[in-house]
């Protein structure tokens, strides 16, 4: 249940986002791209539930998985169908946002 | 494409994750009072609204201060109330609270009902909390049901006849409802033509109570009587598992539109005049934009859905109101669900972030899925990615993205659950 989850987590969540002055681009925006991807694998990619966590994993890890997923060469139930979504340039950018989230 | 500072991000998310949670607050009024860029006011606290609600803060670095006026002071799911229903999951664990909101997002949660809305003097009024100012107004108004469309199916008839398609003391009602079955008995769902709210709500919730029939009441039948001329969502493999593990309990009747019941005797009656009587009767009524969108008067397709930009979901009858969720008349194979309500949330919140910051907003891409459980412990899905096509000026499903399950699994039933508690963080913590 997310009411166990630790409330620091929604504090690291909150804090940064909350102090920035001016806030950059938001449609468009990798950030937004990438949380087409919170709703299952948590918010910025931080979760304790069984769909994996995407937060601080190795861009260049994120990159192959999501290639692979694309193009069909690795098993899953659903990731093959969502990958193909999105663009390898699109797919930069969303691993470059969750390789650079704190765990 | 420009982002946050991932250095800076990162840098005072330590600093201020050592300050504690009661800190917090004040420090995004702080933040809000350095450089407020605007005050939107979101309307209706579901999976659209609360969503909405806490991406305009993320998005907007607290710059936007944002007030969320919702009548009830608990977010009751509608996806997994199925499970409720047939037994297999705790209705506690489908309700969940607004303080996220507040205590990790500085939303001002207001809990009152809208009357009125003055879209030339930027005002909303409701019943109990006095008038709100805004820059820009988000409506998640979420269904009603049409009834009248149902002869017979008066308040007094809905005692006795449920429907749980929108969850609460309904879903709690109808899982009594089926406890109290007798073995033997029959259950009978009707589905409305579509559009209405969750394509494959209707045929995973009789498949969960042909599931709990089947192992506690063998003798029971389900009947399902559906207006529209096929399953439709996810058929094959819905009608795959009625054929091998529900034959014999579960009957489907195609182009059954129930047009009026009988409380008393609990019969309904089709549009050709077939009869049906069940023990359990559950209707479910066509469906509409619900009333607050009606009163706000964004209500501009057939008078039942709203039609809105699909780059930045401004309604397109009153200007700077942002409509999401089930009430629009949707994008091309776009369906009324959860997830996409969450995703429309957040397309409206990056669009509004950036009108109030003199940008002009970008097209976007966002994604559904749909998890359904056929059993105790196997789920199938659906899934779409909806890109923007400036030809066309609306979300089209990308070309060879998205699907269904192969099969039902177990695999998929835990993931199915675990969706459920991670978009329920989402978009609530
Ligand atoms: C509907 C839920 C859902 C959505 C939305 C979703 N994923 Fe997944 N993801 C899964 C599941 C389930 C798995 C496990 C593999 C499988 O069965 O498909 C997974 C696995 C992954 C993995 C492999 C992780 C590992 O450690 O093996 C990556 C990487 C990933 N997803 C990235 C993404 C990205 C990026 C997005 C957004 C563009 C995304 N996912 C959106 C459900 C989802």
């Amino acid at each position: 249940m997310y009411k166990s989850l630790p409330i620091a987590i929604g504090l690291l969540l909150a804090a940064p986002a909350m102090a920035a002055d001016h806030p950059a681009a938001a449609s468009g925006s990798t950030t937004l791209l990438a949380s087409n991807c919170f709703n299952c694998h948590g918010t910025d990619g931080r979760t304790t539930h069984a769909i994996p966590p995407l937060a601080g994993v190795a861009k260049p890890h994120l990159i192959t998985l999501l290639k692979e997923y694309k193009e069909g060469k690795r098993e899953a139930t659903i990731m093959h169908q969502l990958a193909k979504g999105y663009t390898d340039e699109e797919i930069d950018g969303i691993a470059d946002y969750f390789s650079k989230q704190k765990r | 494409m420009s982002l946050f500072d991932p250095t800076r991000r990162q840098l005072l998310g330590g600093a201020a994750a050592g300050l504690g949670l009661g800190l917090l607050p004040s420090l995004s009024f702080a933040a809000a009072k350095s450089k407020p860029i605007g005050r939107v006011v979101v309307v209706g606290g579901g999976f659209g609204g609360a969503t909405a609600a806490k991406y305009l803060r993320k998005l907007s670095g607290g710059t936007i201060e944002v007030t969320l006026i919702e009548r009830r002071k608990e977010f009751i799911s509608c996806p997994t109330s199925n499970e409720v229903i047939a037994g297999l999951r705790d209705y506690k664990s489908i309700v969940h609270g607004y303080e996220g909101l507040r205590k990790n997002w500085g939303v001002k949660v207001v809990h009152a009902a809208v009357i009125g809305l003055d879209a030339e003097k930027r005002r909303v009024r409701t019943d109990t909390a006095g008038e709100f100012a805004y820059d820009k107004l988000i409506l998640s108004p979420g269904i009603d049901l049409d009834f009248e469309k149902v002869a017979g199916y008066d308040s007094k008839a809905q005692d006795t006849i449920l429907h749980a398609w929108k969850a609460g003391s309904q879903t709690l009602a109808l899982r009594k409802q089926l406890a109290d079955l007798r073995d033997g008995g029959v259950y009978a769902l009707t589905i409305p033509k579509a559009p209405y709210r969750c394509p494959p709500g209707p045929y995973e919730r009789v498949s969960l109570i042909a599931h709990y029939l089947k192992t506690h009441k063998p003798k029971s039948k389900v009947l399902v009587l559906d207006a529209n001329e096929k399953v439709q969502s996810k058929e094959k493999l819905f009608t795959g598992v009625w054929a091998k593990d529900y034959a014999g309990i579960l009957e489907y009747r195609p182009n059954w539109n129930a047009v009026a019941v009988d409380g008393a005797n609990k019969t309904v009656t089709s549009e050709l005049g077939d009869k049906v009587t069940a023990d359990v009767l559950n209707i479910l009524p066509p469906q509409r934009a619900a009333d607050i969108a009606h009163i706000i008067g964004v209500v501009n397709v057939n008078g039942r859905w709203s039609d809105v930009d699909w780059t930045t979901l401004a309604s397109t009858a009153v200007p700077n109101v942002h409509v999401i969720g089930d009430a629009l008349q949707a994008a091309p194979l776009m369906p009324k669900s959860g997830h996409m309500a969450n995703q429309h949330g957040k397309l409206a919140a990056a669009a509004i972030v950036d009108l109030l910051s003199g940008r002009i907003p970008q097209p976007g891409v966002i994604a559904n899925t749909c998890y359904s459980h056929v059993d105790g412990a196997r789920a199938i899905h659906v899934d779409s990615v909806h890109r923007y096509d400036a030809e066309k000026k609306t979300l089209l499903v990308v070309p060879g993205s998205g699907g269904v399950s192969k099969e039902p699994s177990e695999a998929e039933g835990i993931y199915a659950r675990a969706w459920a508690d991670t978009i329920w963080a989402d978009t609530l913590v």
